[in-house]
């Protein structure tokens, strides 16, 4: 038990650095611009098929799902107003993240892992790279400005999918819809749910690029960070989100 | 016990003095562990010393010291006059330049292509060249290693053996004055290994330059090393040729040529 928690502190504290380092080296140069441009694209476009259908499906089944409890109240016109702040707000962004994390994280840990025993990133560090600056930082920038764009599409798709589903029982033209999603949409929903997603993105890419880094045992190493990235970027994105809740609670934004 | 570099002390030859690398009092360890002790060796130019030691003897650390992955606990190691321990990164990344590192696993970078992989180095360090000196250097080390026609494949695509050879033509392709081999003919078949130990001579022979090799392949050591450093207990215990080493009557060194 006293060995499980000193390891629990020891990889908090190992992880903290590896996250000032990351402030500490990212913002200075040499600035790997390329790298950084094509890990955006491979974040953004490895994920956006997966982030798109599940938020299609999940709006649809939501709305679905919601309808009956509505009937009850008289208040299925409102379907709209409740099923976007709910997308917007919470559920758009905590699934994203998640699927994010399982899709992108994984692999960067995968990645990284396989890229420290097969010694890449020492061959790197001996061809004049920083491999930190060439490998962590530019995924890291990238997960971290690609989340808050695949949850705004992800928004805007899983609304698609709740039009789709109140009008399979009901009838609502698609601009009226819209105008109730668009008429109580404001900037204190929006803006805390998107500045929330780039701190989901930040976790993600920092635990996946630590645990991939850091990854030692041979090829079972790699599977134990692709693993250990998952599990521990879905925790912090719900730690995230608690203090986020909190936060916002705080300013009267909720 | 033998006292270190008292078993045999070969005489240097005069026309190749100059030591490129020197290590003195060399000393690592990791947690309890101590893996390097007092670690003294010379490379002159245009030399092969090959070290030997058992597995997790510290020969694999004391190489990456060498080229600065690893920073020692004590001791210098001059590699053309400057101690790399005392290099900032820029100095550090200037004398790289000079050296060459094949690494066991190869290395490659699994995304990029031969010809990526190989241009890599030359992008990376503060190298200004045209596209066609950077293309001219390509063809002319994958030429050197045999595998021209590989230039667009990717290393997945690749045997282990021409693996081998196209991490050994990135390794080329800086035309490094001293070459750090980490296990070169490593789980390769003896044909291949073989192949890989005469494109080693072939590149001493080519760029007159000086190499420190580890290997357990005793036909590898045998052709490519001028002298052989056994690495014991930290220590260099014995540095002599392979003939000197196989008559040695030391059966810590006997073992090894058996």
């Amino acid at each position: 038990m006293t060995s499980k928690l000193s390891a629990f502190l020891e990889d908090t504290g190992k992880l903290t650095r590896f996250s000032f380092r990351f402030f500490t080296e990212g913002f200075r140069p040499r600035y790997e611009i390329a790298e950084f441009l094509r890990q955006c694209y491979l974040v953004g476009n490895k994920s956006f098929t997966l982030v798109g259908l599940t938020a299609f499906i999940l709006g649809l089944v939501f709305t679905i799902q919601l309808r009956p409890a509505l009937i009850r109240y008289g208040a299925v016109s409102q379907i709209p107003y409740i099923v976007s702040n709910a997308i917007i707000k919470e559920i758009g962004p905590i699934v994203t993240a998640l699927i994010f994390a399982g899709k992108v994280g994984s692999g960067i840990g995968a990645e990284l892992g396989s890229m420290k025993v097969t010694e890449q990133i020492d061959a790197m560090e001996v061809s004049g790279t920083n491999p930190f600056k060439y490998l962590v930082v530019t995924r890291v920038f990238a997960t971290t400005l690609m989340l808050p764009l695949l949850v705004l599409l992800a928004d805007a798709i899983s609304l698609m999918g709740s039009f789709l589903g109140y009008n399979i029982q009901d009838v609502m033209s698609f601009s009226r819809y819209f105008d109730h999603v668009f008429s109580n949409l404001t900037y204190q929903i929006l803006l805390p749910s998107i500045v929330k997603t780039f701190f989901f993105g930040y976790a993600v890419g920092i635990v996946g690029c630590y645990f991939g880094y850091y990854s030692s045992k041979g090829t079972e190493g790699v599977g134990q960070s692709a693993n250990s990235s998952v599990v521990i970027s879905s925790l912090i994105i719900f730690l995230i989100d608690l203090i986020a809740v909190q936060f916002t609670d705080l300013l009267g934004y909720n | 016990m033998v006292n270190e570099l008292s078993i045999i002390n070969p005489v240097q030859d005069p026309k190749s003095t100059k030591a490129v690398i020197q290590i003195r009092n060399l000393g690592i360890r990791f947690a309890e562990n101590i893996v390097l002790d007092h670690f003294n060796l010379d490379l002159r130019q245009g030399e092969n010393i090959v070290v030997l030691g058992k597995s997790g003897s510290g020969k694999s650390v004391l190489i990456k010291c060498i080229i600065g992955l690893l920073t020692p606990d004590e001791g210098e190691i001059l590699v053309l006059g400057k101690n790399i321990p005392d290099l900032g990164h820029h100095e550090l990344d200037e004398i790289r330049v000079k050296m060459g590192f094949l690494f066991q696993a190869n290395a490659l970078y699994d995304s990029m292509t031969v010809r990526e992989n190989l241009e890599f180095p030359l992008r990376r360090h503060s190298i200004k060249l045209s596209a066609e000196e950077t293309n001219a250097l390509v063809t002319e080390a994958l030429t050197d290693v045999g595998l021209g026609h590989t230039i667009d494949m990717l290393p997945v695509e690749l045997s282990g053996g021409m693996r081998k050879r196209i991490a050994l033509a990135r390794t080329l392709i800086l035309k490094p004055e001293i070459i750090l081999y980490d296990e070169p003919t490593t789980g390769l078949d003896p044909i291949t290994g073989g192949e890989i130990t005469d494109l080693i001579m072939e590149i001493r022979e080519k760029y007159n330059t000086s190499s420190l090799i580890i290997s357990h392949d005793m036909k590898c050591v045998k052709k490519t090393a001028d002298k052989i450093a056994v690495l014991l207990g930290g220590k260099c215990y014995a540095l002599g040729t392979y003939v000197e080493l196989k008559a040695s009557t030391d059966k810590l060194i006997k073992q090894f040529f058996e």
